[in-house]
């Protein structure tokens, strides 16, 4: 028996989301992804001022407001050919790694793990333990994640005045410099903010976790200890139950920009995955925003350096407000997982080799980076030379510039033309346009589209694998539709 | 546990948080309440929460049948916090934001569920007057609540009353600070209603009626017109770097942010982000206007000649540890060490 379902709306997503699903005998056929909410920030920012810009664009989204700024002081910076001092670059990564940071946090414990607490696993023998710690609002888990996110936030008091919302991330460097008591007082926050995973999360040392390198590993690790104890092996105890590794499986193939460089340091790596040849180079070019299946006007795939977005309201075939940006045609998927099996982690890499990416590496993607990103903040910190500049003034020119950084949920892009210090275009692709973009002009699926697809919905009447599948992917939906 | 509203409110005050055209940074912003947490502070309140984006399990059907039992008077809602603008395009349609899983355009749940909620609050600008998106172009047709920018009306109109008696109440800002909202609810919950606690622009006194200038740590820059000239430098950024903190509405500077900032603090100016209109401030928002080298914007409440007079008054009159120090990052004058006996 087939049929059509509508679901919406999904919260815990940062903006509103809908999903069409196409349903026989219980299994997922097809699924409809549509970002029901357009924001209009790249028609906005054209004829702007680029500095203007940076104002706006942190504007574009409430959790990755700084991976925004970021991008387009990079974008700027490119156009004129100028880098920031050392210390504006340590700034800037300190900046955008509490960031990323804090919305890691903030996707585990609050918009992702109380879906487990539900009465649809009310007959698993874990559900006391899972309810108590993680039911929405009420677990004890949210009382111990809201002080730990709010003090780690005070990094960005210091590196950025507020968050979110900075202007301090400008492109030639930070706007705020730092003196030594300050640095002392961050690195104390940063000390607190690793206990914090040491004690709650992990219920080992960051190198312990950092140093897993496959599954067998990570099988010991949980399976050490009581799992009741530490929230993330609750969760790998809760994944392992329910066969979560077998679910929201994409395409395997993954993007990442890379970030975190500096004039010392190479950051994390760009690039791509592919099943079938491992990591390769990043080809920028070949990058193609489709909009077959988007409410804007047009049909033809465009460069982000030559796109536009137009919205409509009435298209044929158009369901969704998001565009479908492809990489030599094939739908990438992106965010911590696929940055740490581009970037060579042992643990990620040897995942995504013998299981390809679903629901729990997606989150063990994001573990790996709280582990291993505190540790590259603190020595960041003891770089920072106060006597030194933290800003140098850049000459704006005209003509086009890209910035490209990681958000706390994958790659994001900002491609801008200038002409006589006006914005003339200004495109951006998100994270969440790559994971959630709909069909293309060849009608292959978006990422989560395909991810969808076989759920198995018997015995599952309010869908919960679903929203587990759509949560893995730490959406973020106001950037999606900018 | 023992509620501070409990002798004044027995039945718990129930709040519905929805978002629209907006970023959702003001509920970001709100989940870094400290001390306590926000779910503490709530809960000590007497606030339940029917419903938050961020916090909720509630969605899909769940959350559809909350807001019908809501419109059917079959849930009592008291406080409706909305976050983000009102969306009304294209041409009025309102498409720019159909409620996932509805098919009716938020608008539509907006103007049914103020027309149930005892108070209606509007969280951050976008809300409150139309915000970032609503600037010269305004393409999604972007509105506050009841203010579009600095006109009374917006999606509910100049005349919307809420069933507890008051307009809608703006809690401006891009984003909020967690304060400047719990402290607003915590006043609807334990304070009689009374319209005397909002200004102009129907914002709460309690942070509105205050200078962003207040505080500022580069005040004796200012009063010397010791002023930086480029992003970093410690001087006073009214002259050169477009700061409206001496016409900013708000206690950044007296509250602090993230424990420790604020805007200046960070280093760059004050756009003003709780005044209606701030996305358009006709000038580039980094760079002071100026007329014959005086900057247009003066300070809130003070004569223009007096201004100009006491400014070249002071500039002559500048100390070298405030002239260097302003245009560095780095303090290179520290203050002179006086002894009592030399």
């Amino acid at each position: 028996m087939s049929q059509r379902i509508t679901l919406g709306p999904f919260n815990r997503v940062e903006g509103d989301l809908e999903v069409h699903l196409n349903i026989d005998s219980d299994i997922v056929q097809a699924a409809y992804v549509n970002s029901p909410l357009y924001r209009g920030f790249e028609q906005m920012l054209v004829g702007k001022s680029p500095l203007d810009a940076l104002v706006l664009v942190p504007r574009i989204c409430g959790i990755c407001s700084v991976s925004q700024s970021t991008a387009s002081a990079l974008a700027i910076a490119d156009l004129a050919g100028e880098k920031a001092p050392l210390n504006g670059e340590l700034c800037r990564n300190l900046t955008l790694a509490t960031e990323n940071l804090a919305d890691h946090l903030s996707h585990f414990y609050l918009f992702f793990m109380p879906d487990f607490a539900r009465d649809h696993y009310q007959k698993l023998s874990s559900y006391q333990n899972t309810a108590q710690r993680f039911t929405a609002v009420k677990g004890s888990a949210t009382q111990d994640v809201l002080p730990a996110r709010a003090n780690l936030l005070h990094l960005t008091g210091y590196l950025a005045g507020k968050w979110p919302h900075t202007l301090s991330v400008q492109p030639g460097g930070s706007t705020r410099p730092i003196q030594t008591q300050e640095i002392l007082r961050m690195q104390l926050t940063l000390a607190n903010f690793r206990q914090f995973l040491e004690q709650k999360l992990f219920g080992c040392t960051l190198q312990a976790f950092n140093g897993l390198e496959n599954e067998q590993q990570l099988q010991a690790y949980w399976q050490t200890g009581r799992w009741q104890d530490h929230d993330l092996k609750h969760f790998l105890y809760l994944s392992e139950e329910l066969g979560l590794a077998e679910q929201g499986k994409a395409y395997d193939r993954l993007l990442s920009y890379g970030c975190f460089q500096t004039e010392n340091e190479a950051g994390l790596a760009s690039g791509i995955w592919l099943p079938q040849t491992g990591y390769q180079k990043l080809e920028l070019s070949a990058i193609q925003e489709d909009i077959s299946h988007s409410w804007l006007a047009g049909d033809k795939a465009l460069p982000p350096s030559q796109g536009q977005t137009l919205p409509i309201a009435e298209k044929d075939n158009a369901y969704s407000w998001c565009k479908s940006p492809r990489l030599a045609n094939m739908p990438m998927e992106t965010g911590a997982f696929a940055r740490q099996v581009i970037d060579g982690h042992p643990l990620a890499l040897s995942l995504m080799e013998q299981q390809g990416n679903n629901v729990r590496n997606r989150v063990i993607g994001r573990m790996i980076e709280l582990a291993r990103i505190v540790p590259m903040m603190q020595s960041w910190l003891t770089q920072i030379d106060p006597q030194a500049p933290f800003h140098k003034e850049i000459k704006l020119k005209d003509g086009d510039g890209i910035g490209l950084t990681e958000a706390a949920r994958g790659s994001l892009g900002h491609w801008i033309s200038v002409k006589k210090g006006k914005l003339t275009r200004y495109q951006i692709i998100a994270p969440t346009t790559w994971n959630f973009a709909p069909r293309d002009s060849h009608g292959q699926p978006g990422p989560l589209e395909k991810a969808l697809q076989g759920v198995d919905l018997r015995n599952d009447p309010k869908q919960v694998m679903v929203q587990h599948i759509v949560r893995s992917f730490d959406p973020c939906m106001v950037c999606t539709t900018t | 546990m023992t509620s501070i509203t409990e002798t004044l409110k027995p039945a718990k005050t129930t709040l519905l948080w929805l978002q629209s055209g907006g970023c959702g940074g003001c509920s970001m912003s709100l989940l870094c309440a400290e001390s306590p947490d926000l779910v503490s502070t709530l809960d000590l309140m007497g606030i339940e929460l029917l419903w938050h984006p961020s916090l909720s399990e509630a969605c899909n059907q769940e959350f559809q049948q909350l807001l019908q039992d809501i419109l059917d008077d079959q849930q009592r809602l008291d406080l409706l916090c909305i976050e983000g603008a009102m969306l009304q395009g294209p041409q009025g349609s309102g498409r720019f934001h159909i409620l996932g899983g509805t098919g009716k355009p938020m608008i539509h749940w907006v103007r049914e569920l103020a027309s149930k909620a005892q108070q209606v609050i509007a969280v951050g600008s976008c809300a409150a007057f139309g915000g970032i998106g609503s600037g010269e172009d305004n393409v999604t047709e972007a509105t506050g609540l009841q203010f579009e920018g600095e006109h009374s009306g917006g999606l509910l109109g100049r005349d919307f009353i809420s069933a507890g008696g008051l307009p809608v109440i703006n809690i401006s800002g891009c984003p909020t600070h967690p304060n400047w909202v719990t402290e607003t609810l915590m006043q609807l919950v334990a304070m009689p209603v009374d319209q005397a606690n909002y200004d102009l622009f129907q914002r709460p006194k309690h942070y509105a009626e205050q200078l962003v200038h207040h505080g500022c740590p580069r005040n004796e820059y200012y009063e010397y017109k010791a002023s930086a000239e480029a992003h970093g430098q410690l001087g006073c950024m009214m002259e050169h770097l477009g700061c409206m903190g001496t016409q900013a509405h708000a206690d950044c500077n007296t509250r602090l942010w993230n424990g420790e900032g604020s805007c200046t603090r960070g280093g760059y100016a004050c756009i003003n982000c709780t005044a209606p209109e701030f996305e358009s401030p006709r000038h580039h928002f980094q760079q002071t206007p100026k007329l014959a080298g005086i900057p247009i914007g003066l300070p809130t409440d003070m004569p223009k000649a007096w201004f100009v007079a006491l400014a070249s008054l002071s500039k002559a009159a500048t100390p070298a540890r405030l002239k260097d120090n302003a245009v560095s990052e780095l303090k290179i004058v520290p203050p002179t060490i006086h002894k009592k006996r030399g």
